[in-house]
């Protein structure tokens, strides 16, 4: 699997998906904007589009379209927790330099 | 690292561009702070895990203490600890020192009748107080959210007035924060429940806090929640409960002379079986003496039962008055909404279901509902979610209107309509040549000036001398989504403008605005004979203005004769209109516009005489 989760980022991508109530699953994902080229996009799908793939990691539904997948081969999706500050992390093996915040990066 | 949250299907935000906000309930007893995360909305806690943050402030020689630090210091030093600030605001000094309650603070006056603590910091309002509480539930959230705050949602109370929601915003602006809306506190309630997407109706807010309980009655409507009625008792709360478990205690173990070091330790023990028994049919109390004594008793749910059934009961009969206002019937709520930690003993909820006749919803931690219905706002007015989800609309809780002539008041903006609204309508100068206009703005739903309560007052000068009816004037009230008002007044022909904003001057009490409400309802009739009566005497007023004016211009086209029967009408009309008689003044205006019928058509008469004179037929 080119993909994965750590046990946290499952635990709670599961619990916000059962939370909200609806929706297929979670999109991983890429847009090209940022400091540094391109911008991780991490959302709740409702509806998938034609390009998009399917995975199934420990039973919770990941969705990517076909262009960012190549860019996502080998990411690790954490959640971690800093001070009161608690969120989603990539790690990404392909970035070869992220922006300070790491929110955008180039490949 | 910035760390992410899951957007909405298409609402990524672009890096940096995170849009944060959170809901902000600042409360009498606590105040807590709220955000969306991932879809999840929760309440924030702080360092040590801990949601709530007491809303106390303690001022030192050169710190300021918020939250439990400042509640520890409470009792030894009450004078700079100021607790429950939220009853202090938009208040006159006036209105405090005539309340029932009495404080331990030093207060000084402001110029505008506002009251000010005295602090070893100087002097603070209560608006700066209110901004200490929030400055470290604004810190919590930037620091949780990962970033600045692009707004916040705040709720006040339904029945706060103007200066009340202005104070509350005021305090928010002094920390460089923007408010994007206030809300209020029970429409907050019914959003966490996701009332504001279901079916319309009427929806009842049972809140009941540590001190103050409150009763409102909501109407859903296309998305719109309306204010019906609200009702309540500021002085009746869990901590009542607390104080009578204390008492029972205290008589069980034959306690006679306590110092204050055990009274607050029977106090805290009160508290603790109070909660216990929420879930426990019996508990053990426990208090250890200063000697090494300790003294135990079983206290039962039963027994506690009994002690508060008579305060739950008020607290019913409160709602049943309220429904009353509302003028519904418990059929017709569809929904009973739970707010305010006190809702949790069960006796509360046994008494609010059988009297609704359906079991409330509490699925929701009572504590934390409103902040979490600020927090959902929150999230939508920020731009978190799709344009489809609807935005909320909030009503006005009283009339706004003008004074006119005879003190009478022209509503603008009737009480309910949904905000924000502008509303203009059309007034005119009282005597010829008045260049100059006195606007008061009342709010209110009586048909008296005096009856209402004043908001504000403004002066618009450099109207053209014309004579008198023959000037427009515009006046534009708007209230814009926080409910706050801007009145605007402008001379048409000219454009000549003056305007006010609505800013802290007094506030009125929860009992106060029900009363209001309730006179308007029972003085009606008399309110409507004496706006006859006013608008009798005005006119009276107007007519012999006008026709003392006639008279010394046009005053010898009458005979002696004729002279003397005006002037006899004149004087009688005078005098009726200084009585109470509404009928009779008309009636001697009507005797007296017969009266100078002919002398207007001679003045009319000559006047086109005059107007003629000397001129051909051509050039006419």
């Amino acid at each position: 699997m080119a993909i994965t989760m750590t046990p946290a980022a499952t635990e709670r991508v599961r619990s916000f998906l059962a939370n909200r109530g609806k929706g297929v699953g979670l999109r991983l994902g890429l847009r090209t904007s940022g400091c540094s080229g391109m911008a991780y996009v991490l959302e709740f799908v409702d509806a998938l589009n034609d390009d998009d793939e399917v995975f199934d990691i420990d039973g919770v539904k990941i969705i990517i379209d076909a262009k960012s997948f190549i860019y996502l081969q080998g990411i690790e999706l954490d959640f971690v927790k800093e001070g009161l500050n608690e969120g989603f992390q990539f790690n990404n093996p392909n970035a070869k330099g992220e922006c300070g915040c790491g929110e955008s990066f180039t490949v | 690292m910035a760390l992410l949250q899951i957007a909405e299907p298409g609402q990524s935000a672009a890096p940096h561009q995170h849009k944060l906000a959170v809901g902000i309930d600042l409360g009498t007893t606590n105040s807590l702070v709220a955000a969306v995360r991932s879809g999840e909305t929760a309440t924030l806690p702080d360092e040590h895990g801990l949601h709530s943050l007491p809303s106390i402030v303690r001022y030192t020689q050169d710190t300021v203490e918020v939250g439990a630090l400042a509640a520890l210091s409470s009792a030894q030093d009450p004078k700079n600890t100021i607790v429950s600030v939220k009853r202090f605001m938009g208040r006159s000094l006036a209105d405090i020192k005539a309340g029932e309650q009495s404080f331990p603070y030093e207060f000084a006056e402001s110029e505008n009748g506002l009251p000010l603590f005295v602090t070893p910091q100087g002097q603070v309002n209560p608006v700066q107080v209110s901004a200490e509480i929030l400055r470290p539930l604004i810190a919590r959230a930037e620091k949780t959210l990962g970033g600045e705050l692009q707004g916040v949602v705040i709720t006040v109370p339904a029945y706060f007035d103007d200066a009340q929601r202005q104070g509350t915003k005021d305090a928010v602006a002094l920390l460089g924060v923007k408010v994007l809306r206030l809300l209020n506190e029970p429409t907050a309630a019914a959003i966490a429940y996701g009332l504001d997407s279901k079916q319309e109706g009427v929806i009842a807010i049972y809140d009941l806090g540590g001190g103050t309980f409150d009763i409102s009655v909501l109407r859903l409507n296309r998305g719109v929640f309306e204010v019906l009625a609200t009702g309540g008792d500021s002085a009746l709360g869990g901590d009542d409960f607390d104080h009578l478990l204390q008492e029972h205690m205290q008589q069980v173990w034959q306690l006679a002379d306590i110092d204050v070091q055990l009274s607050r330790q029977l106090l805290i023990e009160a508290r603790r079986v109070k909660e216990a028994l929420t879930d426990a049919s019996e508990t053990e109390a426990k208090v250890i003496l200063a000697d090494g004594t300790e003294l135990t008793q079983i206290v039962t749910k039963t027994e506690f039962d009994a002690m508060i059934a008579a305060l739950v009961k008020k607290t019913i009969a409160s709602c049943r008055r309220t429904l009353r206002d509302a003028g519904m019937t418990t059929d017709e709520v569809l929904e009973t909404v739970m707010v305010g930690g006190s809702t949790r003993v069960p006796l509360v909820r046994e008494q609010v279901e059988a009297f609704f006749g359906k079991p409330p919803l509490t699925s929701i931690d009572p504590d934390r509902v409103v902040a979490i219905g600020a927090a959902i706002q929150a999230d939508i007015l920020v731009g978190n979610k799709p344009d489809s989800d609807l935005l909320l609309l909030d009503v006005i809780p009283l009339s706004l209107g003008i004074e006119t002539m005879g003190g009478l008041v022209e509503k603008v903006v009737s009480r309910n309509t949904t905000i924000p609204v502008a509303r203009a309508q059309e007034f005119t100068t009282f005597k010829d040549g008045q260049t100059a206009m006195a606007f008061h703005v009342v709010q209110g739903e009586r048909e008296l000036v005096a009856d209402c309560r004043s908001l504000a007052r403004f002066t618009l000068k450099g109207i053209p001398p014309l004579a008198a009816g023959a000037a427009h004037i515009r006046v534009t009230f708007q209230v814009d989504a926080d409910g706050l008002l801007s009145v605007t007044a402008m001379e048409k022909s000219t454009g000549v403008q003056s305007s006010i904003q609505v800013k802290p001057s007094f506030g009125l009490s929860d009992t106060e605005i029900a009363t209001m409400l309730k006179d308007s309802m029972k003085y009606a009739k008399d309110d409507i004979s004496r706006r006859m009566l006013a608008e009798q005497q005005v006119e009276a007023a107007r007519v012999l203005e006008s026709l003392n004016a006639a008279l010394g211009k046009d005053g010898d086209l009458l005979t002696a004769q004729e002279r003397e029967q005006i002037d006899l009408l004149m004087a009688k009309l005078a005098q009726l209109a200084t009585g109470d008689d509404a009928d009779a003044i008309q009636k001697a205006i009507e005797r007296l516009d017969e009266q100078t019928q002919d002398f207007a058509a001679r003045r009319m008469d000559n006047s086109i005489r005059v107007a003629f004179k000397g001129q051909s037929i051509d050039n006419i």
